[in-house]
């Protein structure tokens, strides 16, 4: 195991207060006729991102069940990167015009890569399109190979696509986040939700004093009623739409707003979203807008606690686990009904959907109204969260997967 | 204290979603998935779904009546779908039927709203079982509630909901074993009529080891 995923090593046993001792001794037994069997996952980043995120605790949880599994991170130079972050855009449907060179670019990298990593697991588990051509060093009948597709594939860019699904169908299965990103495809595609992990830093019970603390730090007022939207200073993440949203709620409650991202200053797209942001806010000292360190998780878990409302306003989302975040804080949260949020929010059970701003402001000022409704959603969003979007439930997932394919004749 | 021959063996399953090729934009459209798509569909879509999201006692009964009322709006719909009860059922396709039978009754009543798009797309999915042996058994009243006490929800979700299915009897895996095996006919007949839409998967457990306390007493 590296030193990074024996960092971040939390046993098993440690879940059992969150989700119950059942859960524990039912991963057990689904995992006994696994016990020794070699599973490899590969990615193209080992920090930074979900993917990465969720593997540092995946992997140690399933050593723990005594699987043979290893994570190996694809190598590729700048030039590579380029081609993958192009072709990652493309597939959500941003316009993109491929050239014959970016195709070359990505299949000599992924041939250098079948030359270096071993891809001789019994379960190979291949995470995104970046190693999708990895495929081709399969032997016929000789071990599975499954495709988790982390991104929106719904509106993709039709050359990019075509060149993909070449691999992709290769491959024994494919796995979406949502039904609405998968493809029609020949193989099978299987529905897998990204996971929060409970005993993180980002998810775990914080000491009110550090809340407090934090509230104190960037000056928001804890005696009225907070707003709150995380993500990144992303035009798809709707900033501003969140701005009119309060400015409509305003003027009906005495409520702050505060917009929580992580840093604009190395991204040249979120730096101008950043200031377009700040000219919508026009200096209202309700509004907070905080450029969090790139890695600031005890900051945002104290963020999400101490609000009163949860927005996630997005215009398209991949899936949205800030969404999860939120309910597993038990906090009642309006969202947009895009990519992989209405399986979060069940409308009027886990929380309240909204399609414009005047909904979305609607929703907040109807919850700001009936604190009772918002708590029993945000008891309600906590549950389903813990039934279904924790990373015990993601193990769980994988584990069905492998003795399904194992069975298969 | 009553003893089987045959034990009760604890078992768990764990679910896979399989994506369908089959959506629905509208309630003509609906329909058209309710007719084809596979048993699967229909169970993951009502059975499974009713264990997913078993903390959601009032007002959720069904995926399909989840979608008609928060994608089209039609509330007179939604609360017939959502008022077939799957204890009512121990065949997909008899479910199937009343289900196709509400939606068709409804679109050929108010055809305005049958091909009205919906805010979202309704997706078919399947559910693939996987089931494993927890190795645990009971032969007695005694282990059997030890048993239960520690099983996780899908198990106790596959021995009390979908096991009905599997029976194709009016009871489940508990119930079933309790009357047959320890002749225990009033207990299996009150934990059967425990209700699974307004309890939870643990307040129906809690109701059901409450039952199996006041007969342990009775020994």
């Amino acid at each position: 195991m590296t030193e990074v995923l024996a960092a971040n090593r939390i046993p098993l046993e440690n879940y059992a207060d969150v989700v119950g001792a059942g859960e524990i001794e039912e991963l057990r037994a689904l995992a006994k006729p696994l016990r020794g069997r070699s599973i490899e996952m590969i990615n193209s980043t080992a920090v930074g991102g979900g993917v990465a995120e969720i593997l540092n605790r995946l992997v140690p949880l399933a050593e723990e069940l005594d699987l043979n599994i290893r994570w190996d991170v694809m190598k590729g130079a700048e030039e590579f990167f380029d081609v993958t972050k192009s072709f990652h855009n493309a597939l959500h449907g941003e316009p993109y015009q491929a050239q014959p060179r970016d195709f070359e670019v990505f299949l000599s990298y992924n041939e250098q890569n079948r030359a270096t990593l071993p891809l001789d697991a019994e379960f190979m588990v291949i995470h995104d399109p970046q190693p999708a051509a990895l495929i081709d060093a399969r032997q016929p009948g000789s071990n599975h190979w499954v495709w988790r597709c982390h991104i929106d594939l719904s509106h993709p860019n039709r050359a990019v696509w075509d060149f993909l699904e070449k691999f992709v169908s290769h491959y024994d299965g494919a796995m979406f986040s949502s039904p609405e990103f998968s493809r029609q495809l020949s193989i099978a595609q299987y529905l897998f939700y990204p996971a929060i992990d409970p005993l993180s830093e980002k998810n775990c019970p914080l000491e009110q004093e550090f809340i407090q603390q934090v509230l104190q730090r960037y000056q928001i007022d804890p005696q009225r009623p907070i707003l709150t939207q995380i993500s990144r200073f992303d035009r798809l993440k709707d900033p501003v739409g969140v701005i009119r949203a309060y400015r409509i709620v305003k003027r009906y409650f005495d409520c702050q707003l505060v917009l929580a991202g992580g840093s604009a200053s190395d991204d040249p797209e979120g730096a101008l979203v950043l200031k377009d942001v700040l000219r919508a806010a026009e200096h209202d000292p309700d509004i907070k807008i905080l450029e969090l360190p790139a890695w600031a998780p005890r900051e945002v878990n104290a963020l999400q606690c101490a609000s009163t409302i949860v927005i996630q306003k997005s215009l398209r989302e991949g899936f949205g686990l800030t969404v999860s975040e939120a309910l597993w804080k038990k906090k009642p949260v309006v969202a947009s009904a895009v990519g992989g949020i209405p399986a979060q929010i069940i409308h009027k059970h886990t929380g309240l959907l909204a399609h414009s701003v005047e909904g979305t402001a609607y929703q907040i000022r109807f919850l700001l109204s009936h604190p009772e409704i918002a708590a029993k959603l945000g008891e309600h969003g906590h549950e389903h969260v813990k039934e279904n979007f924790l990373i015990t439930q993601k193990l769980k997932r994988y584990l069905a997967l492998f003795l399904m394919l194992d069975r298969r004749p | 204290m009553n003893v089987s021959e045959t034990p009760f063996d604890f078992v768990t399953a764990s679910y896979l979603t399989r994506i369908g090729n089959q959506s629905a934009g509208t309630l003509a459209e609906l329909l058209t998935g309710l007719e084809h798509c596979s048993d699967a569909s229909i169970f993951h879509h009502t059975f499974q779904t009713l264990g997913t999201h078993h903390f959601l006692t009032e007002g959720f009964s069904n995926d399909f009546a989840q979608w008609t009322l928060s994608s089209t709006n039609r509330n007179d719909l939604a609360e017939q779908l959502a008022t077939l009860d799957i204890r009512d059922y121990t065949s997909i396709a008899a479910l199937r039927s009343d289900l196709c039978r509400v939606v068709r009754d409804f679109c050929a009543a108010q055809p305005q709203f049958a091909s009205q798009s919906g805010l979202e797309r309704f997706y078919f999915c399947e559910s693939l079982e996987v089931t494993v042996h927890l190795g645990r058994s009971a032969r007695n009243l005694d282990e059997f509630r030890e048993g239960l006490q520690h099983l996780s929800h899908a198990g106790f979700y596959f021995h009390f909901i979908s096991s009905r299915l599997r029976l194709q009897l009016q009871t489940n895996d508990f119930s079933h074993w309790l009357s047959a095996s320890l002749g225990l006919r009033a207990l299996a007949d009150s934990i059967n009529h425990i209700d699974v839409y307004t309890n939870t998967l643990d307040s129906a457990r809690a109701k059901m080891l409450r039952l199996i306390d006041r007969e342990r007493r009775k020994v």
